[in-house]
Protein backbone atom coordinates (compact mmCIF):
# COMPACT_ATOMS: atom_id res chain seq x y z
CA UNK A 1 0.00 0.00 0.00
CA UNK A 2 2.66 2.47 1.07
CA UNK A 3 4.88 1.53 -1.85
CA UNK A 4 2.03 2.18 -4.27
CA UNK A 5 1.54 5.63 -2.83
CA UNK A 6 5.25 6.38 -2.88
CA UNK A 7 5.30 5.22 -6.47
CA UNK A 8 2.50 7.71 -7.24
CA UNK A 9 4.13 10.65 -5.47
CA UNK A 10 5.76 12.26 -8.54
CA UNK A 11 2.38 12.15 -10.29
CA UNK A 12 0.69 13.69 -7.26
CA UNK A 13 3.40 16.37 -7.11
CA UNK A 14 2.66 17.29 -10.71
CA UNK A 15 -0.99 17.64 -9.77
CA UNK A 16 -0.01 19.78 -6.82
CA UNK A 17 2.01 22.02 -9.13
CA UNK A 18 -1.08 22.51 -11.30
CA UNK A 19 -3.12 23.38 -8.20
CA UNK A 20 -0.55 25.99 -7.19
CA UNK A 21 -0.35 27.37 -10.73
CA UNK A 22 -4.12 27.73 -11.04
CA UNK A 23 -4.33 29.31 -7.59
CA UNK A 24 -1.52 31.74 -8.31
CA UNK A 25 -3.02 32.82 -11.65
CA UNK A 26 -6.43 33.31 -10.11
CA UNK A 27 -5.13 35.22 -7.10
CA UNK A 28 -2.91 37.57 -9.11
CA UNK A 29 -5.39 38.22 -11.94
CA UNK A 30 -8.30 38.76 -9.57
CA UNK A 31 -6.22 41.10 -7.42
CA UNK A 32 -5.39 43.32 -10.38
CA UNK A 33 -8.90 43.27 -11.84
CA UNK A 34 -10.58 43.58 -8.45
CA UNK A 35 -8.51 46.55 -7.28
CA UNK A 36 -9.07 48.41 -10.56
CA UNK A 37 -12.80 47.72 -10.50
CA UNK A 38 -12.98 48.49 -6.78
CA UNK A 39 -11.38 51.91 -7.34
CA UNK A 40 -13.93 52.43 -10.12
CA UNK A 41 -16.70 51.50 -7.71
CA UNK A 42 -15.56 53.93 -5.03
CA UNK A 43 -14.34 56.89 -7.09
CA UNK A 44 -15.70 56.39 -10.60
CA UNK A 45 -18.51 58.22 -12.39
CA UNK A 46 -22.01 56.84 -11.98
CA UNK A 47 -22.13 54.62 -15.10
CA UNK A 48 -18.88 52.91 -14.11
CA UNK A 49 -20.09 52.46 -10.54
CA UNK A 50 -23.27 50.85 -11.82
CA UNK A 51 -21.39 48.53 -14.16
CA UNK A 52 -19.10 47.31 -11.39
CA UNK A 53 -22.02 46.99 -8.98
CA UNK A 54 -23.97 44.83 -11.43
CA UNK A 55 -20.91 42.70 -12.22
CA UNK A 56 -20.09 42.12 -8.58
CA UNK A 57 -23.64 41.39 -7.44
CA UNK A 58 -24.30 39.04 -10.36
CA UNK A 59 -21.11 37.03 -10.02
CA UNK A 60 -21.40 36.71 -6.27
CA UNK A 61 -24.92 35.39 -6.68
CA UNK A 62 -23.86 32.47 -8.84
CA UNK A 63 -22.39 29.22 -7.41
CA UNK A 64 -18.79 28.91 -8.50
CA UNK A 65 -19.44 25.51 -10.03
CA UNK A 66 -22.17 26.93 -12.24
CA UNK A 67 -19.77 29.67 -13.28
CA UNK A 68 -17.10 27.15 -14.28
CA UNK A 69 -19.51 25.08 -16.38
CA UNK A 70 -21.02 28.22 -17.86
CA UNK A 71 -17.63 29.50 -19.05
CA UNK A 72 -16.50 26.12 -20.38
CA UNK A 73 -19.72 24.75 -21.89
CA UNK A 74 -21.76 27.93 -22.29
CA UNK A 75 -19.40 30.48 -23.84
CA UNK A 76 -18.67 28.39 -26.98
CA UNK A 77 -22.31 29.12 -27.90
CA UNK A 78 -21.30 32.75 -28.38
CA UNK A 79 -18.11 31.81 -30.19
CA UNK A 80 -15.66 31.87 -27.28
CA UNK A 81 -13.88 28.53 -27.09
CA UNK A 82 -11.45 28.22 -24.21
CA UNK A 83 -9.22 25.31 -23.33
CA UNK A 84 -10.46 23.67 -20.15
CA UNK A 85 -7.50 25.04 -18.18
CA UNK A 86 -8.13 28.65 -19.21
CA UNK A 87 -11.88 28.31 -18.90
CA UNK A 88 -11.38 27.20 -15.30
CA UNK A 89 -8.92 30.02 -14.58
CA UNK A 90 -11.30 32.58 -16.12
CA UNK A 91 -14.29 31.34 -14.13
CA UNK A 92 -12.40 31.26 -10.84
CA UNK A 93 -10.88 34.68 -11.57
CA UNK A 94 -14.30 36.24 -12.25
CA UNK A 95 -15.57 34.79 -8.99
CA UNK A 96 -12.57 36.00 -7.00
CA UNK A 97 -12.57 39.43 -8.66
CA UNK A 98 -16.10 40.11 -7.43
CA UNK A 99 -14.91 39.37 -3.90
CA UNK A 100 -11.79 41.52 -4.19
CA UNK A 101 -14.01 44.42 -5.35
CA UNK A 102 -15.97 44.15 -2.11
CA UNK A 103 -12.91 43.87 0.12
CA UNK A 104 -11.44 46.94 -1.54
CA UNK A 105 -14.64 48.94 -1.26
CA UNK A 106 -14.89 48.08 2.42
CA UNK A 107 -11.25 48.85 3.17
CA UNK A 108 -11.10 52.13 1.24
CA UNK A 109 -14.54 53.16 2.49
CA UNK A 110 -13.34 52.87 6.07
CA UNK A 111 -10.73 55.60 5.61
CA UNK A 112 -12.13 58.93 6.87
CA UNK A 113 -12.88 61.55 4.22
CA UNK A 114 -10.50 63.97 5.92
CA UNK A 115 -7.58 61.85 4.78
CA UNK A 116 -8.38 62.43 1.11
CA UNK A 117 -8.98 66.10 1.78
CA UNK A 118 -5.69 66.55 3.61
CA UNK A 119 -3.94 64.78 0.75
CA UNK A 120 -5.68 67.03 -1.78
CA UNK A 121 -4.82 70.11 0.25
CA UNK A 122 -1.08 69.49 -0.06
CA UNK A 123 -1.48 69.09 -3.81
CA UNK A 124 -1.32 65.34 -4.34
CA UNK A 125 -3.00 64.06 -7.52
CA UNK A 126 -5.64 61.33 -7.43
CA UNK A 127 -3.12 58.57 -8.07
CA UNK A 128 -0.71 59.94 -5.49
CA UNK A 129 -3.50 60.16 -2.94
CA UNK A 130 -4.34 56.51 -3.51
CA UNK A 131 -0.73 55.37 -3.53
CA UNK A 132 0.64 57.30 -0.55
CA UNK A 133 -2.35 58.03 1.66
CA UNK A 134 -5.37 55.82 1.04
CA UNK A 135 -3.94 52.42 0.07
CA UNK A 136 -1.31 52.23 2.81
CA UNK A 137 -4.06 52.76 5.38
CA UNK A 138 -6.64 50.58 3.64
CA UNK A 139 -4.14 47.76 3.26
CA UNK A 140 -4.43 46.68 6.89
CA UNK A 141 -8.20 46.26 6.53
CA UNK A 142 -7.98 44.72 3.09
CA UNK A 143 -5.47 42.06 4.08
CA UNK A 144 -7.37 39.73 6.46
CA UNK A 145 -10.44 39.14 4.23
CA UNK A 146 -8.24 38.96 1.16
CA UNK A 147 -5.94 36.28 2.64
CA UNK A 148 -9.09 34.41 3.61
CA UNK A 149 -10.09 34.73 -0.02
CA UNK A 150 -6.73 33.41 -1.16
CA UNK A 151 -7.16 30.27 0.92
CA UNK A 152 -10.64 29.94 -0.58
CA UNK A 153 -9.07 30.20 -4.01
CA UNK A 154 -6.62 27.40 -3.23
CA UNK A 155 -9.44 25.19 -1.96
CA UNK A 156 -11.77 26.23 -4.78
CA UNK A 157 -9.15 25.34 -7.37
CA UNK A 158 -10.03 21.68 -6.68
CA UNK A 159 -13.15 22.32 -8.74
CA UNK A 160 -11.07 22.50 -11.92
CA UNK A 161 -10.75 18.71 -11.66
CA UNK A 162 -14.37 18.61 -12.82
CA UNK A 163 -13.22 19.86 -16.24
CA UNK A 164 -10.72 17.00 -16.40
CA UNK A 165 -7.70 19.12 -15.49
CA UNK A 166 -5.11 17.09 -13.59
CA UNK A 167 -4.66 19.19 -10.49
CA UNK A 168 -3.93 17.69 -7.07
CA UNK A 169 -7.54 16.63 -6.60
CA UNK A 170 -7.76 14.95 -10.00
CA UNK A 171 -4.36 13.28 -9.52
CA UNK A 172 -5.52 11.84 -6.22
CA UNK A 173 -8.70 10.53 -7.80
CA UNK A 174 -6.72 8.87 -10.56
CA UNK A 175 -4.30 7.22 -8.15
CA UNK A 176 -7.24 5.97 -6.09
CA UNK A 177 -8.72 4.59 -9.29
CA UNK A 178 -5.62 2.45 -9.69
CA UNK A 179 -4.92 1.54 -6.06
CA UNK A 180 -8.30 1.69 -4.27
CA UNK A 181 -6.49 3.36 -1.35
CA UNK A 182 -9.09 6.11 -0.86
CA UNK A 183 -8.53 6.79 2.83
CA UNK A 184 -4.76 7.45 2.92
CA UNK A 185 -4.79 9.36 -0.37
CA UNK A 186 -7.62 11.71 0.53
CA UNK A 187 -5.97 12.17 3.89
CA UNK A 188 -2.74 13.10 2.14
CA UNK A 189 -4.65 15.51 -0.12
CA UNK A 190 -6.40 17.12 2.84
CA UNK A 191 -3.05 17.53 4.60
CA UNK A 192 -1.46 19.22 1.61
CA UNK A 193 -4.33 21.70 1.17
CA UNK A 194 -4.31 22.36 4.88
CA UNK A 195 -0.55 22.93 4.98
CA UNK A 196 -0.72 25.48 2.18
CA UNK A 197 -3.60 27.38 3.73
CA UNK A 198 -2.17 27.25 7.22
CA UNK A 199 1.08 28.72 5.95
CA UNK A 200 -0.94 31.48 4.26
CA UNK A 201 -2.80 32.42 7.41
CA UNK A 202 0.41 32.46 9.41
CA UNK A 203 1.94 34.81 6.86
CA UNK A 204 -1.17 36.95 7.01
CA UNK A 205 -1.06 37.26 10.77
CA UNK A 206 2.57 38.27 10.60
CA UNK A 207 1.78 40.94 7.98
CA UNK A 208 -1.13 42.25 10.01
CA UNK A 209 1.08 42.66 13.02
CA UNK A 210 3.58 44.58 10.92
CA UNK A 211 0.88 47.08 10.02
CA UNK A 212 -0.83 47.23 13.39
CA UNK A 213 1.01 50.46 14.29
CA UNK A 214 -1.47 52.39 12.16
CA UNK A 215 -4.11 53.64 14.53
CA UNK A 216 -6.87 55.99 13.56
CA UNK B 1 -7.83 100.37 4.52
CA UNK B 2 -4.06 100.76 4.44
CA UNK B 3 -2.11 102.11 1.48
CA UNK B 4 -0.45 98.75 0.96
CA UNK B 5 -3.69 97.25 -0.31
CA UNK B 6 -3.76 99.81 -3.10
CA UNK B 7 -0.18 99.15 -4.10
CA UNK B 8 -0.67 95.36 -4.10
CA UNK B 9 -3.49 93.79 -5.99
CA UNK B 10 -5.37 91.29 -3.84
CA UNK B 11 -3.59 87.97 -3.37
CA UNK B 12 -6.92 86.28 -2.86
CA UNK B 13 -9.86 87.73 -4.72
CA UNK B 14 -13.23 86.15 -4.02
CA UNK B 15 -15.84 87.75 -6.21
CA UNK B 16 -19.58 87.19 -5.98
CA UNK B 17 -19.28 83.50 -5.17
CA UNK B 18 -22.51 81.59 -4.73
CA UNK B 19 -23.16 78.00 -3.88
CA UNK B 20 -26.24 75.95 -3.13
CA UNK B 21 -26.65 72.45 -1.73
CA UNK B 22 -29.90 71.53 -3.42
CA UNK B 23 -32.31 74.30 -2.50
CA UNK B 24 -30.22 75.56 0.42
CA UNK B 25 -28.08 78.57 -0.49
CA UNK B 26 -24.92 78.25 1.58
CA UNK B 27 -23.03 81.10 -0.08
CA UNK B 28 -24.81 84.17 -1.44
CA UNK B 29 -22.69 86.32 -3.68
CA UNK B 30 -19.73 86.48 -1.30
CA UNK B 31 -16.95 88.91 -2.18
CA UNK B 32 -13.76 89.27 -0.19
CA UNK B 33 -10.24 90.41 -0.98
CA UNK B 34 -7.18 89.44 1.02
CA UNK B 35 -3.89 91.21 0.38
CA UNK B 36 -0.45 89.74 0.90
CA UNK B 37 0.51 89.54 4.55
CA UNK B 38 -3.01 90.10 5.79
CA UNK B 39 -4.65 87.91 8.41
CA UNK B 40 -8.39 87.81 7.80
CA UNK B 41 -10.67 86.07 10.26
CA UNK B 42 -14.15 84.88 9.40
CA UNK B 43 -16.63 84.67 12.26
CA UNK B 44 -20.31 83.94 12.33
CA UNK B 45 -22.93 81.52 13.62
CA UNK B 46 -22.74 77.89 12.56
CA UNK B 47 -24.37 77.34 9.19
CA UNK B 48 -23.39 80.82 8.03
CA UNK B 49 -21.13 79.41 5.31
CA UNK B 50 -17.72 80.22 6.85
CA UNK B 51 -16.22 76.80 6.43
CA UNK B 52 -17.74 76.31 2.99
CA UNK B 53 -16.19 79.58 1.85
CA UNK B 54 -12.80 78.47 3.11
CA UNK B 55 -13.12 75.12 1.36
CA UNK B 56 -14.01 76.82 -1.92
CA UNK B 57 -10.71 78.69 -1.86
CA UNK B 58 -8.73 75.48 -2.39
CA UNK B 59 -11.58 73.84 -4.27
CA UNK B 60 -12.33 71.11 -1.77
CA UNK B 61 -15.82 72.41 -2.55
CA UNK B 62 -16.96 73.51 -5.96
CA UNK B 63 -19.04 76.67 -6.31
CA UNK B 64 -21.87 77.50 -8.68
CA UNK B 65 -21.25 81.12 -9.60
CA UNK B 66 -18.67 83.82 -9.24
CA UNK B 67 -14.92 83.59 -9.29
CA UNK B 68 -12.06 82.96 -6.90
CA UNK B 69 -8.60 84.05 -7.92
CA UNK B 70 -5.29 83.54 -6.20
CA UNK B 71 -2.53 85.75 -7.54
CA UNK B 72 -4.78 86.51 -10.50
CA UNK B 73 -5.29 82.86 -11.38
CA UNK B 74 -8.76 81.38 -11.42
CA UNK B 75 -9.17 78.55 -8.89
CA UNK B 76 -11.05 75.41 -9.78
CA UNK B 77 -12.49 76.40 -13.12
CA UNK B 78 -10.68 77.00 -16.37
CA UNK B 79 -12.13 80.46 -16.87
CA UNK B 80 -14.41 82.63 -14.80
CA UNK B 81 -17.87 82.24 -16.22
CA UNK B 82 -17.38 78.77 -17.69
CA UNK B 83 -18.08 75.99 -15.25
CA UNK B 84 -15.46 73.75 -16.77
CA UNK B 85 -13.41 72.17 -14.00
CA UNK B 86 -9.67 72.24 -14.25
CA UNK B 87 -7.93 68.96 -14.90
CA UNK B 88 -6.91 66.80 -11.96
CA UNK B 89 -3.27 67.74 -12.48
CA UNK B 90 -4.07 71.47 -12.62
CA UNK B 91 -6.22 71.29 -9.52
CA UNK B 92 -3.49 69.49 -7.61
CA UNK B 93 -0.95 72.12 -8.66
CA UNK B 94 -3.27 74.94 -7.58
CA UNK B 95 -4.01 73.33 -4.25
CA UNK B 96 -0.30 73.07 -3.56
CA UNK B 97 -0.28 76.90 -3.54
CA UNK B 98 -2.76 77.06 -0.66
CA UNK B 99 -2.10 75.41 2.68
CA UNK B 100 -4.96 74.13 4.76
CA UNK B 101 -5.17 73.18 8.42
CA UNK B 102 -8.21 71.21 9.48
CA UNK B 103 -10.36 71.16 12.57
CA UNK B 104 -9.80 67.41 12.95
CA UNK B 105 -6.04 67.63 12.15
CA UNK B 106 -6.26 64.93 9.46
CA UNK B 107 -2.67 63.86 9.91
CA UNK B 108 -1.74 60.73 7.97
CA UNK B 109 -1.72 58.08 10.72
CA UNK B 110 0.68 55.75 8.91
CA UNK B 111 3.41 58.40 8.66
CA UNK B 112 5.55 59.98 11.36
CA UNK B 113 5.35 63.70 12.12
CA UNK B 114 8.28 64.30 9.77
CA UNK B 115 6.79 61.89 7.22
CA UNK B 116 3.54 63.87 7.18
CA UNK B 117 5.45 67.02 6.29
CA UNK B 118 7.79 65.30 3.83
CA UNK B 119 5.10 63.67 1.68
CA UNK B 120 4.05 66.83 -0.15
CA UNK B 121 7.60 68.13 -0.33
CA UNK B 122 8.75 64.96 -2.04
CA UNK B 123 5.82 64.07 -4.27
CA UNK B 124 4.55 67.55 -5.12
CA UNK B 125 7.62 69.76 -4.79
CA UNK B 126 9.98 67.07 -6.05
CA UNK B 127 12.48 67.46 -3.20
CA UNK B 128 14.91 64.67 -2.40
CA UNK B 129 14.40 62.67 0.74
CA UNK B 130 17.26 64.48 2.49
CA UNK B 131 16.07 67.96 1.46
CA UNK B 132 12.53 67.16 2.54
CA UNK B 133 13.76 65.86 5.89
CA UNK B 134 15.76 69.03 6.50
CA UNK B 135 12.74 71.22 5.72
CA UNK B 136 10.49 69.04 7.88
CA UNK B 137 12.89 69.29 10.81
CA UNK B 138 13.10 73.05 10.37
CA UNK B 139 9.32 73.43 10.57
CA UNK B 140 8.94 70.95 13.39
CA UNK B 141 11.44 73.10 15.25
CA UNK B 142 9.38 76.20 14.49
CA UNK B 143 6.28 74.61 16.04
CA UNK B 144 8.28 73.36 19.01
CA UNK B 145 8.24 69.67 18.08
CA UNK B 146 11.78 69.01 16.91
CA UNK B 147 11.98 66.10 19.35
CA UNK B 148 8.83 64.48 17.91
CA UNK B 149 9.98 64.13 14.29
CA UNK B 150 9.82 60.35 14.39
CA UNK B 151 6.64 60.00 16.45
CA UNK B 152 3.45 58.74 14.89
CA UNK B 153 0.36 60.95 15.14
CA UNK B 154 -1.23 58.50 17.58
CA UNK B 155 1.66 59.14 19.97
CA UNK B 156 1.06 62.91 20.01
CA UNK B 157 -1.41 65.02 21.98
CA UNK B 158 -4.12 66.91 20.10
CA UNK B 159 -2.22 70.17 20.37
CA UNK B 160 0.94 68.53 19.10
CA UNK B 161 -0.92 66.90 16.22
CA UNK B 162 -2.38 70.22 15.19
CA UNK B 163 1.04 71.86 15.31
CA UNK B 164 2.30 69.15 12.97
CA UNK B 165 -0.76 69.89 10.80
CA UNK B 166 0.30 73.53 10.62
CA UNK B 167 3.90 72.58 9.88
CA UNK B 168 2.71 70.24 7.11
CA UNK B 169 0.79 73.09 5.50
CA UNK B 170 3.41 75.84 5.77
CA UNK B 171 6.34 73.65 4.76
CA UNK B 172 4.89 73.68 1.23
CA UNK B 173 5.41 77.46 1.22
CA UNK B 174 1.84 78.22 0.24
CA UNK B 175 0.81 81.68 -0.90
CA UNK B 176 -2.02 81.64 1.59
CA UNK B 177 -2.83 79.54 4.62
CA UNK B 178 -6.43 78.48 5.31
CA UNK B 179 -7.23 77.62 8.93
CA UNK B 180 -10.57 75.93 9.50
CA UNK B 181 -11.53 76.10 13.18
CA UNK B 182 -8.19 74.60 14.03
CA UNK B 183 -8.65 74.74 17.81
CA UNK B 184 -12.26 73.58 18.00
CA UNK B 185 -11.38 69.91 18.53
CA UNK B 186 -8.79 70.65 21.21
CA UNK B 187 -9.01 70.49 24.97
CA UNK B 188 -9.01 74.07 26.30
CA UNK B 189 -5.55 73.77 27.85
CA UNK B 190 -4.06 72.84 24.45
CA UNK B 191 -5.54 75.76 22.51
CA UNK B 192 -2.86 78.24 23.56
CA UNK B 193 0.11 76.35 22.14
CA UNK B 194 -1.56 76.11 18.72
CA UNK B 195 -2.60 79.76 18.62
CA UNK B 196 0.92 80.73 19.61
CA UNK B 197 2.22 79.06 16.44
CA UNK B 198 -0.38 80.86 14.31
CA UNK B 199 0.57 84.15 15.90
CA UNK B 200 4.24 83.67 15.08
CA UNK B 201 3.38 82.81 11.46
CA UNK B 202 1.34 86.01 11.24
CA UNK B 203 4.31 87.97 12.55
CA UNK B 204 6.40 86.46 9.76
CA UNK B 205 3.97 87.88 7.24
CA UNK B 206 2.13 84.70 6.26
CA UNK B 207 -1.15 85.54 4.53
CA UNK B 208 -3.98 83.78 6.32
CA UNK B 209 -7.69 83.31 6.03
CA UNK B 210 -9.10 81.64 9.10
CA UNK B 211 -12.38 80.58 10.59
CA UNK B 212 -12.37 80.58 14.35
CA UNK B 213 -14.49 80.87 17.46
CA UNK B 214 -11.57 82.23 19.47
CA UNK B 215 -12.72 85.85 19.61
CA UNK B 216 -9.84 87.06 21.75
CA UNK B 217 -7.39 85.58 19.29
CA UNK B 218 -9.30 87.01 16.32
CA UNK B 219 -9.17 90.43 17.95
CA UNK B 220 -5.42 90.27 18.63
CA UNK B 221 -4.13 88.56 15.52
CA UNK B 222 -6.37 89.73 12.64
CA UNK B 223 -5.93 92.61 10.29
CA UNK B 224 -9.63 92.40 9.48
CA UNK B 225 -12.64 90.43 10.65
CA UNK B 226 -15.40 89.27 8.36
CA UNK B 227 -18.78 88.53 9.89
CA UNK B 228 -20.84 86.06 7.88
CA UNK B 229 -24.54 85.38 8.31
CA UNK B 230 -26.89 83.30 6.15
CA UNK B 231 -24.24 82.65 3.53
CA UNK B 232 -23.37 86.27 2.96
CA UNK B 233 -20.82 88.77 4.23
CA UNK B 234 -22.70 90.85 6.74
CA UNK B 235 -19.87 93.07 8.01
CA UNK B 236 -16.15 93.57 7.38
CA UNK B 237 -13.70 95.75 9.24
CA UNK B 238 -10.76 96.01 11.61
CA UNK B 239 -11.22 93.99 14.83
CA UNK B 240 -11.61 97.01 17.06
CA UNK B 241 -14.51 98.22 14.93
CA UNK B 242 -16.25 94.89 14.34
CA UNK B 243 -16.02 93.71 17.93
CA UNK B 244 -17.05 97.07 19.40
CA UNK B 245 -20.27 96.91 21.35
CA UNK B 246 -21.83 99.74 19.35
CA UNK B 247 -21.09 98.51 15.80
CA UNK B 248 -24.01 99.28 13.54
CA UNK B 249 -25.09 95.76 12.67
CA UNK B 250 -27.92 94.18 14.61
CA UNK B 251 -27.07 90.57 13.66
CA UNK B 252 -23.43 90.98 14.55
CA UNK B 253 -24.29 92.53 17.91
CA UNK B 254 -26.68 89.72 18.80
CA UNK B 255 -24.15 87.09 17.61
CA UNK B 256 -21.46 88.60 19.81
CA UNK B 257 -23.87 88.94 22.74
CA UNK B 258 -24.86 85.29 22.47
CA UNK B 259 -21.24 84.35 22.02
CA UNK B 260 -20.15 86.25 25.13
CA UNK B 261 -23.00 84.75 27.12
CA UNK B 262 -21.90 81.21 26.28
CA UNK B 263 -18.12 81.72 26.52
CA UNK B 264 -17.56 83.88 29.54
Amino acid sequence: MLSQIIYALPFLAQGFAVTLWVSLLVVVLSLIAGVLMGVGLVYGPAPLRWAVRIFSDTIRGIPILVLIFFVYYGLPAVGLHLESFWAAVLALTLFKTAQVVEYLRGAVGSIPKGQSEAAMAIGLTFRQRLAYVIFPQAFRRFLPPWINGVTDAVKGSALVSLLGITDLMQAINQVIGRTYEAMPLYLLGALVYFAVNYALSLASRRLERRFSFIRE
Amino acid sequence: MSKASHANPALLDISEVSKAFGSVEVLRSVSLKVTRGEVVTVIGPSGSGKTTLLRCVNFLESYDNGSIRIDGKEVGYREAGTRQRRSERDLAAMRAETGMVFQSFNLFPHLTAAGNIMLGLRKVRGKSNAEARTIAEHWLGRVGLAHKADSLPAELSGGQQQRVGIARAVAMEPKILLLDEITSALDPELVGEVLEVVRSLAEDGMTMLMVTHEMAFARDASSRIVFMADGGVSAVGPPAEILAADFDNERLRSFLARFRASHF
